[in-house]
């Protein structure tokens, strides 16, 4: 069995620039966070990813100042963080839904943590044109917050926190008052903003396309920890866990036993069907595993497939076309259901339809066994 | 009912729900205020007025009279009255904001629960009689009233004295002091209030994203609570500078013959001298007076709907 990649992970390369070290934070008996240990290397966009309650926000709040962790230390680039308070910390944040100050204008917003540090008028002007040119709103120094579009807001608001040139940029939610669209689009312009001025970044976020899409790391915390920490891929394709797999996007989730272990495979029996995994897995005979198969990496068919494993027949239920893909459920013998997510590579290329049986299959390389 | 019939009613009811306070205004503020605005260029035959237009051997007179008018701007004492009343009433906002302002926004920043108590605390002394309130102070300001004790005690009568408050140290009934201690007391709930209601609705990040910038909790403060507090304190002040330009009963009962202030003129005009057109000359000009900070009020409040939307 792989060993499950959990928490102390370090950098993907270099050493760490950000260093979280065994922090704890309780409110008044409640642990929202449970000895998070992490190092961020220069450069990274670092995603906290958790429904809500997880501890995420708190952690980032106590990266910007506003709590004080419980236990543990936050180092920056070699200087502990402890002691001081929000105003005097290098780095800033994007608040979710942007916290623009209403009763100044978008040049005034962008100026003002310039102000604060007392530079010279013509150099928060040159820095202040060069951050509205940064994130394309030359035009709009003179408008108020509230005569901008959402997607507009989020741009000056990330202006706002690139102004003074923070060593750390925090992100609360940063797209999460836009519609699905913009979305999309804001994650590709904001990723290319952030990678220019070469910020290292810490977001949080309860949207996994958004971590994905957005970040080079993404830890998954739960109930205040860390659950995996790894590569948008690395957590996609190799979950550690089933909280994980089942988090991230769509799984079908088999329970079974392992009945054969062989040098260059393992046959996994579970209700409906066996499983043969042919990659690097290694077990006991009789041991309780999980087999965890993602929707899109099974074929959906009316012939019967060859061989005896990785195939299962089943009753289609329900069809839910999408347009670039159609997500089948499949009844199975012994009730439960698979997701099954075909895509539509060819105009009116749909054979099946409710009530039919349909056979499914997958490869024996496209399962994940999980123990936990 | 077909949608245009509905948007039909809506827009009557609608009519009716606006329609309803214009009338009240219509009848209760202007058409009196134009019945005084008649008086004071009305004269006096004895004991009624002459009619302002009249027929006069077949020719239709109108008659105005703006001797009363032309009084006032020659006469000082009215002149100084209204500078007085004005300077009072502004001493008293000012008075009220340096103290109601620290106490809305604590009573804003205090936790949920204590909230609706302190709220109450403030509006409490609404539940006796205004005239019994001041009157309280009478006697406390008055020698060994514990007031007097106290500041006498203290030597802040000397303070007081210096700062041209009182005549004299020992002397604080029916001064300035008096007076505008008395307005203040009045008026505070009138600053707290509006004060409170828009440091509640405060959007609390902003001040976060102030310190994240690098701002001090002192600079917060200026930069951004007071410039998103400004609407109320615009409206505090209003409430309490307008009607203590008018007051006539604390100066009566507090204010001494130091103490000018235009209700009391007027007072004088309709009951000790009987010249009702002076004394609708004298409330007509306060009018105005008023009309002024009102109408940059009122303007500053359509901005803020505007900046709303």
């Amino acid at each position: 069995m792989p060993a499950p990649n959990l928490q102390g992970t370090g950098p993907a390369s270099g050493e760490a620039f950000l260093r979280i070290e065994d922090i704890v934070k309780d409110f008044n008996g409640h642990r929202a966070v449970d000895h998070v240990s992490i190092d961020i290397a220069k450069g990274e966009i670092f995603a906290l990813l958790g429904s809500s309650g997880c501890g995420k926000t708190t952690l980032l709040r106590m990266l910007a100042g506003f709590e004080t962790p419980t236990a543990g230390r936050i180092v920056l680039a070699g200087k502990d963080l402890a002691g001081l308070p929000p105003n005097q910390r290098p780095l800033n944040m994007m608040f979710q839904s942007y916290a623009l100050f209403p009763h100044l204008t978008v040049w005034e917003n962008i100026a003002f943590g310039l102000k604060r540090d007392g530079l010279p008028r013509d150099q928060i002007e040159t820095q202040v044109e060069a951050m509205l040119k940064l994130v394309q709103l030359g035009k709009y120094g003179r408008r108020k917050p509230h005569q901008l579009s959402g997607g507009q807001q989020q741009r000056v608001a990330l202006a706002r926190s690139l102004a003074k040139k923070p060593q750390l940029l925090l992100l609360d939610e940063p797209l999460g008052a836009l519609d699905k669209k913009l979305r999309e689009e804001t994650q590709i312009e904001l990723v290319n903003i952030i990678e220019n001025v070469g910020v290292t970044c810490v977001m949080v976020t309860h949207d996994q396309e958004e971590a994905m899409s957005m970040a080079s790391r993404i830890a998954v915390m739960s109930e205040g920890r860390f659950l995996q920490v790894g590569a948008p891929s690395d957590i996609y394709e190799t979950p550690a866990t089933r909280f994980v797999a089942d988090f991230i996007g769509n799984v079908n989730l088999m329970n079974g036993t392992l009945t054969e272990d062989q040098p260059d495979h393992v046959v996994i029996t579970c209700a409906d069907c066996t499983h043969r995994v042919g990659h690097g897995i290694t077990g006991t005979q009789g041991m309780e595993v999980t087999v965890a198969l993602r929707p899109e990496k099974i074929r959906v068919g009316c012939d019967e497939p060859a061989g005896g494993h990785n195939r299962v027949k089943g009753l289609v239920k329900d069809m839910s076309y999408f347009g670039s893909f159609t997500v089948y459920h499949l009844v199975l013998a012994s009730g439960q259901v698979l997701k099954v997510s075909e895509s539509n590579t060819e105009r009116h290329g749909n054979p099946l339809a409710s009530g039919d049986t349909a056979w499914a299959s997958w490869s024996p390389t496209s399962q994940v066994v999980l123990t936990t | 009912m077909r949608p245009d019939n509905v948007l039909r009613s809506l827009a009557r009811g609608r009519v009716g729900v606006i329609g309803v306070p214009y009338l009240w205004l219509l009848l209760f503020f202007l058409l009196p205020f134009l019945i005084v605005l008649k008086i004071s260029v009305s004269e006096m035959e004895t004991v009624t007025f002459k009619d302002l237009v009249s027929v006069k051997e077949g020719v239709l007179q109108l008659s105005l009279r703006f001797g009363n008018y032309v009084f006032i701007t020659e006469d000082d004492l009215y002149f100084k009255t209204y500078l007085s009343s004005l300077k009072y009433a502004a001493v008293t906002t000012a008075l009220c904001l340096a103290i109601g302002y620290p106490f809305a926004y604590f009573m804003a920043r205090a936790r949920a629960a204590v909230q609706p108590a302190l709220l109450m605390l403030v509006m409490l002394p609404f539940w006796t009689s205004f005239l019994l309130r001041v009157y309280a102070w009478k006697g406390l300001l008055s020698e060994h009233g514990w007031a007097y004790d106290l500041i006498t005690g203290t030597h802040l009568d000397s303070l007081l004295a210096a700062a041209g408050m009182i005549p004299a140290p020992g002397q604080l009934m029916n001064t300035p002091f008096s007076l505008v201690l008395g307005m203040t007391y009045t008026y505070l709930p009138f600053m707290i209030l509006p004060l409170y209601s828009t440091l509640a609705k405060m959007d609390l990040r902003l001040l976060e994203a102030a310190a994240d910038l690098g701002a001090t909790a002192w600079v917060a403060f200026w930069k951004v609570t007071v410039p998103l507090s400004k609407a109320g304190i615009i409206a505090g002040s209003m409430l309490v500078f307008i009607p203590c330009v008018g007051e006539f009963v604390i100066p009566e009962l507090l204010g001494g013959p130091q103490t000018l202030m235009i209700g009391r003129v007027m007072w004088d005009e309709f009951f000790s001298n009987n010249d009702w057109p002076m004394a609708s000359t004298v409330a007509v000009v306060m009018v105005l007076l008023i009309l002024v900070p009102l109408a940059i009020f009122n303007k500053y409040q359509a901005e803020a709907q505007e900046a709303r939307r």
